[in-house]
């Protein structure tokens, strides 16, 4: 569809003359010059947007792999030379590498377990007739607009606390023995954070797919003798199947960088117990002042993010040719 | 008795609603209500009634300067959201308008540099960041939030404009209508909804970005994030005040996104699911 059609009308108005042929020539020509045109004008508004994000992604990536092959310190910057794959090799074979690998699909897959069962309960719950149905709507959304930092230290000092926290309330209340939960269970604790986070983020995504469910199709599957279940199961899930995807993979991407929330409850510890890929990264980096090492997990790292950035961007292109 | 069933059905779909409600947004809710209690009485054990103390704000804004944080966060994320606006609105417009062959490899490549994780170039942008003075500055990191965020707004503002019917455009030309009159009276009306979703969408995100913000700040940049995670090493009685901090600084950005919940959907699945 041309954009600037009055622009082009002014520029190649065709000479209408009684021959036909000729009149539709002159319109084809000037059709052609009106999407050259408008080509270029379409090119020229996308530039900047696009430039920007090319510089944006390649400058600093090719730095990355750039210092990921060389042996440079901050402690000691003058002594900067190629590295080859050594620094690989030392961030590979760093036991906390493991384990920090561990601890990043522990969280992912820990808070993709609980936020997606959870979200499809909470959904079809709120997709059910209740009472003052917007103000629960808006209850159970909110922590998804509350920061990390913050998110991770109210939990931290006012829910889990060994001592003066709600969690150890409740359990001297039935007479327990308060749990520590950050020395205790350090990455459960962590991943119950995150998943609070993200649980209105699934929650409201599937709902929004819920409420597009046929009414007639649940009908009719209940006319014939379906129960909740069968129908749950075999109407319900299929039609959520897209929107789950979605919220997988968007969530992953997210949670494959969860940084804050590290940062400000456990820094990474006790030991390594919560250190994940990019919290490791950062303490090579910003702690060690090990630019080479921290590159070389940083070209890790994005090796790993664009494996499910693979699939998330079927899963939109899907979207976009319907 | 039908009607009985579903009244039933209906009360106890809406208490354990309002239950689960509840406990989700309890932290939320504990924190505005310690926000007004007193130190020794916000670690006292649970209590749902503060003594109405307004001294943690009062406190908070004295000691530890809270008005300078909160004003980066705003300059920085209302800025970095104009920023984004001014390069994504032209793209986002020729790209639902007048789309090539390319134009969705264009924008699934934007969407794959949202991708890139942080920590895969923290060490070159710190170092460029150090070697250019911008690091601690408000202008550095609105440009990281700008780039961080313009992905998602050219698909959100893409998304909504392709909605925008092409023939109205051509009625309003049959109409005689010149470029100018075009773009004024029919295009923006239509356009603006999406815009400002948009808008708002991208102010949450840029507010609680919370990796750049930490990192490449310190006392003169530092927006709420990094402000309220410098509480994280705390010295005596502080979970009053903490929470006072907290308070003001998830108010706004809470209330946005009641209003957004929506557009919320649409932004962060690329359209995915509306």
């Amino acid at each position: 569809m041309p954009l600037l059609l009055p622009l082009w009308e002014k520029v190649a108005e065709p000479k209408v003359r009684s021959d036909e042929g000729y009149c539709s020539a002159a319109a084809s020509r000037g059709m052609e010059m009106a999407t050259r045109q408008t080509r270029s004008l379409a090119r020229a508004m996308m530039a900047p947007a696009v430039i920007l994000l090319l510089i944006w992604m390649i400058v600093p990536l090719s730095m990355t792999i750039w210092y990921s092959f060389q042996n440079y310190n901050l402690l000691n910057p003058a002594n900067q030379n190629f590295a080859g794959w050594l620094n690989y090799e030392f961030f590979v074979t760093d036991p906390a590498f493991w384990q920090s690998i561990g601890n990043t699909l522990m969280i992912v897959v820990g808070v993709l377990l609980i936020t997606v069962v959870g979200g499809i309960l909470l959904a079809l719950l709120l997709d059910q007739p209740i009472w003052g149905q917007g103000i629960v709507r808006i209850l159970v959304i909110s922590p998804f607009f509350v920061m990390p930092p913050v998110a991770a230290l109210v939990w931290k000092n006012m829910i889990m606390h060994p001592g003066y926290g709600v969690f150890a309330d409740i359990a001297r209340f039935l007479g327990l023995q308060p749990v520590d939960w950050f020395a205790q269970y350090p990455l459960f604790s962590l991943i119950l954070i995150v998943a609070w986070q993200w649980l209105p983020f699934a929650t409201l995504i599937l709902l929004t797919a819920l409420q597009s469910l046929d009414g007639e199709q649940q009908e009719a599957a209940e006319m014939d003798g379906a129960n909740a279940l069968q129908s749950f199961w075999y109407l319900t899930l299929p039609h959520l199947a897209r929107a789950i995807t979605v919220v997988i993979l968007i969530q992953t991407i997210f949670l494959l960088a969860v940084y804050a929330e590290i940062l400000v409850t456990t820094n990474g510890g006790p030991g390594y117990a919560t250190t994940n890929l990019a919290f490791l990264v950062y303490r090579t980096a910003l702690l060690s002042y090990d630019i080479g090492g921290a590159s070389a997990g940083g070209v890790i790292a994005v090796i790993l993010a664009n494996i499910v950035a693979i699939f998330l961007m079927r899963a939109v292109g899907k979207n976009l040719e319907r | 008795m039908a009607r009985a069933v579903t009244t039933r059905r209906k009360t106890i779909a809406t208490a354990a609603a309002w239950l689960i409600a509840f406990v989700i947004f309890f932290p939320i809710l504990y924190t505005v209500i310690t926000s007004f209690k007193t130190e020794p009485e916000a670690i006292a054990g649970i209590s749902l009634v503060p003594s109405g103390t307004f001294e943690n704000y009062v406190e908070v804004q004295t000691q530890r300067d809270y008005f300078r944080p909160f004003m980066n966060s705003v300059i920085m994320a209302v800025g970095s959201t104009i920023l984004a606006l001014i390069v994504a609105v032209p793209a986002a417009w020729s790209m639902a308008f007048s789309p090539t062959k390319r134009t969705k490899d264009i924008l699934m490549w934007m969407l794959s540099t949202k991708m890139m994780p942080a920590v895969g170039v923290l060490v070159p942008l710190y170092l460029i960041f150090r070697d250019t003075g911008l690091l601690d500055t408000r202008l550095g990191l609105t440009i990281v939030l700008t780039l961080v965020n313009l992905p998602i707004v050219v698909w959100m503002l893409y998304t909504y404009f392709r909605e925008i019917p092409g023939e109205i455009l051509e009625a309003a030309r049959m109409d005689g209508a010149s470029l100018w009159n075009e773009i004024v009276y029919v295009l923006t009306p239509m356009a603006v909804p999406g815009i400002a979703s948009t808008m708002l969408l991208n102010i949450i995100l840029a507010w609680n970005e919370s990796f750049w913000t930490i990192r490449l700040t310190a006392a003169q940049a530092a927006p709420l994030t990094a402000f309220i995670a410098s509480f994280s090493s705390p010295q005596g009685l502080f979970w009053a005040k903490l929470s006072a901090a907290s308070t003001l600084a998830i108010a706004p950005i809470l209330i946005m996104g009641w209003f957004s919940q929506k557009q919320l959907v649409r932004g962060l699945t690329f359209g995915a699911v509306k």
